[in-house]
C-alpha cells in the first residue's frame, strides 16, 4: 500500500489512522516564520464518521487505505448481513450491522446502493438519495383532503416511519429523501 | 469547487485588488514621510540565507559571465542585500519585494509573497517597535500594540517557562493543549516550542491590539544580537495581530565572526538534518567586516497585512494568482 508524505497529503485521499480507514476532509500548513513547519491533518474516521485532527511534522507520512466505492445492488438480508452484488463481476459481498448503520430501514431488494469497501469489504452503504416504497401501514386520513395541511406518521414497506400527509393512504408508494429522511412525494 | 475552466481567473476581486493597491500606496507614503529611502535589490542570489527552516528555490543562470551555467538562488527576504546597502551608508532604507520560500503553501502561506522589509540606523528592536505600531495604526486603525517577552506570552497562554521546561515537560504541554492529536518531536525543545507557539499561543497573541513578542531563546536568534545574561536573549520581536504572524524585526547582529559562526552552525544543522547545505554569503560578511552601523530591521508580510485590513484567513482571497494558479 502507498505511503504519502506531507506534500502528497490532500482532501479526498484515503489514509490508515490508528489503523481505522479514514478520508482527509481537509489540510493546512502552520509554520511560524523561522520556526519549523506542520501540517494540520482533519480526517473523517470511514467507519465510525467521526472527525479528528492531527498534526504532523514535515519528516511523516501515512499509510493509504485501499478503500473504494462502487454503486452494488442489495440483493437479501438474513438479518444479520445484507448481501450485494457488483453488477459487473456479479460477485457478491456482505455488509454486517456496523456498516448497515440505521441505514436499513430505507433498503429495498433491487436497489443499487453506494457501497464503502475497505480491503474488499463493505464498511459503509449509503441507500440512494431517492426511494421510492410503499406504506403499509398509517391512519386512514380525510378522503378528499389534497390541501397538504397536517401529517400523520405512516410506516413503509422498509419499516422506516415517516411523517405524510393526512391524503396519503396504505398501499400507496412514495418518494421519501433517504438524507433527510423526509416525504418529498407521491410516487 | 471550481472547474478547471475558470482557473485562468483571479481569486482576489477587485475591491481587493484596490485595497492591496491603497495599502501600498499608505506604506509608500508612511516612509516618503520619514524620509526613508525606497530600495530594489535582486531577487537572484549567489547566497540564500542558511535558516534550517528556510528554503530557497535554486535556479540556473546562463549567459555573459557565467559559461557553463551559474547556479543563483531566489531570495527569501531581501536582507542580505539590504544589509550591503547600510554598510555601504545608504542610510534608512526599505523595500517592497517579492520573497520565495520553497515548500510553503496554506491559508496563510503562498511560496511567492510579498513583503515590507526596513531598516533603521541608530534604532534598536523597541524604538522599531514604535514605529512599526504607527505603521499599523495608520493602515488598520489598530490601537498601540502590548509589548511582552516570549516567556510572558508563553506563561500567559501555555502556561509552561519556554526558557527553561524540559523537551518532555513541553511535549505534555503541547499534547494537553492542541485540539488534535500532536506529533512527537522527542528532544527536539526548539520544535516543541514552534509547535507550542504557532498551535496554542500565537492564536490567542494581538486580539483586540496587536502584540509584540520580544526577547527569544538565543537559539532562536537568527540574525538578531543576543543579550548577555541567564539565559542569555535574543534582541528579535516578532509581531502578531488577530493570532496571525504579521513581521519578524531584529536588532541586527553586526559582528562578522559571530555571523560567519551562525552561518556554520546553520549548515551543519542543515547537513544533519539532510538538508541542502548552500554557500554562505561573502558578500554580507565582507560588508560586516567593512562595518554595519547599529540598526534594527523588520519584515512584514503585505499579503496578511491585506488579508488583516480585509477581514479574511484565505492568502488566496488577497493574490491575483496563487501558486495552484500560477
Amino acid at each position: 500500500m502507498a505511503t504519502y508524505n506531507l506534500n502528497s497529503v490532500k482532501v479526498g485521499l484515503k489514509i490508515l489512522v490508528d489503523r481505522d480507514p479514514c478520508v482527509i476532509v481537509g489540510t493546512d500548513v502552520v509554520k511560524p516564520g523561522k520556526g519549523q513547519a506542520f501540517t494540520k491533518v482533519k480526517y473523517k474516521n470511514l467507519k465510525t464518521g467521526r472527525v479528528n485532527e492531527r498534526t504532523i511534522k514535515a519528516s511523516e507520512s501515512f499509510d493509504g487505505a485501499d478503500v473504494m466505492e462502487k454503486e452494488m445492488q442489495y440483493l437479501y438480508t438474513d438479518g444479520r448481513t445484507w448481501t450485494f452484488m457488483d453488477q459487473d463481476s456479479y460477485e457478491q459481498v456482505e455488509a454486517d450491522a456496523a456498516a448497515i448503520g440505521d441505514m436499513q430501514q430505507w433498503m429495498k431488494e433491487e436497489d443499487l446502493c453506494l457501497v464503502t469497501l475497505w480491503e474488499g469489504n463493505p464498511i459503509v452503504v449509503t441507500p440512494p438519495n431517492f426511494v421510492y416504497l410503499e406504506i403499509t401501514e398509517t391512519d386512514p386520513g380525510v378522503k378528499g383532503d389534497t390541501s397538504g395541511g397536517g401529517n400523520k406518521p405512516a410506516t413503509l414497506e422498509t419499516g422506516a416511519v415517516v411523517r405524510v400527509p393526512l391524503f396519503i393512504q396504505i398501499g400507496e408508494k412514495i418518494k421519501v429523501d433517504t438524507r433527510t429522511g423526509e416525504y418529498v412525494s407521491r410516487a | 469547487m471550481t472547474s478547471k475552466r475558470d482557473t485562468w481567473r483571479p481569486t482576489a476581486s477587485k475591491e481587493m485588488l484596490r485595497l492591496r493597491a491603497e495599502i501600498l500606496a499608505k506604506i509608500r507614503s508612511f516612509f516618503a514621510e520619514r524620509e526613508v529611502l525606497e530600495v530594489v535589490t535582486p531577487l537572484l542570489a549567489s547566497a540564500p540565507v542558511t535558516d534550517l527552516h528556510l528554503q530557497a528555490l535554486s535556479c540556473r543562470y546562463r549567459g555573459p559571465g557565467a559559461d557553463g551555467g551559474r547556479d543563483l538562488f531566489l531570495q527569501t527576504s531581501p536582507e542580505f542585500a539590504m544589509k550591503r546597502l547600510l554598510a555601504a551608508g545608504s542610510g534608512p532604507i526599505y523595500q517592497i519585494c517579492k520573497a520565495i520560500r520553497d515548500g510553503e503553501a496554506g491559508s496563510m502561506h503562498n511560496p511567492e509573497f510579498t513583503i515590507l522589509e526596513w531598516y533603521r540606523p541608530e534604532l534598536d528592536h523597541h524604538t522599531l517597535m514604535d514605529e512599526i505600531d504607527e505603521l499599523l495604526s495608520s493602515i488598520l486603525g489598530a490601537d498601540t500594540g502590548e509589548r511582552l517577552t516570549y516567556a510572558e506570552a508563553f506563561e500567559r497562554h501555555a502556561r509552561i517557562d519556554p526558557l527553561r521546561a524540559s523537551a518532555a515537560q513541553l511535549g505534555s504541554r503541547a499534547r494537553d493543549l492542541l485540539s488534535g492529536e500532536a506529533p512527537n518531536l522527542g528532544d527536539d525543545r526548539n520544535g516543541w516550542l514552534d509547535l507550542l507557539l504557532s498551535h496554542a499561543v500565537e492564536p490567542q497573541l494581538g486580539n483586540g491590539r496587536p502584540s509584540f513578542v520580544h526577547d527569544w531563546p538565543a537559539d532562536q536568534a537568527a540574525l538578531a544580537r543576543v543579550r548577555p545574561g541567564d539565559p542569555p536573549l535574543a534582541e528579535r520581536f516578532e509581531v502578531y495581530v488577530e493570532g496571525v504572524e504579521l513581521a519578524n524585526g531584529y536588532h541586527e547582529l553586526t559582528d562578522p565572526a559571530e555571523q560567519r559562526r551562525r552561518f556554520e552552525a546553520d549548515i551543519e544543522a542543515r547537513r544533519l538534518a539532510g538538508l541542502p547545505t548552500p554557500p554562505i554569503d561573502v558578500h554580507l560578511l565582507a560588508a560586516l567586516e567593512h562595518g554595519l552601523p547599529e540598526c534594527a530591521g523588520v519584515a512584514l508580510g503585505v499579503d496578511r497585512l491585506v488579508m488583516l485590513a480585509a477581514g479574511t484567513r484565505n492568502i488566496a482571497d488577497v493574490l491575483a494568482f496563487p501558486i495552484d494558479r500560477a
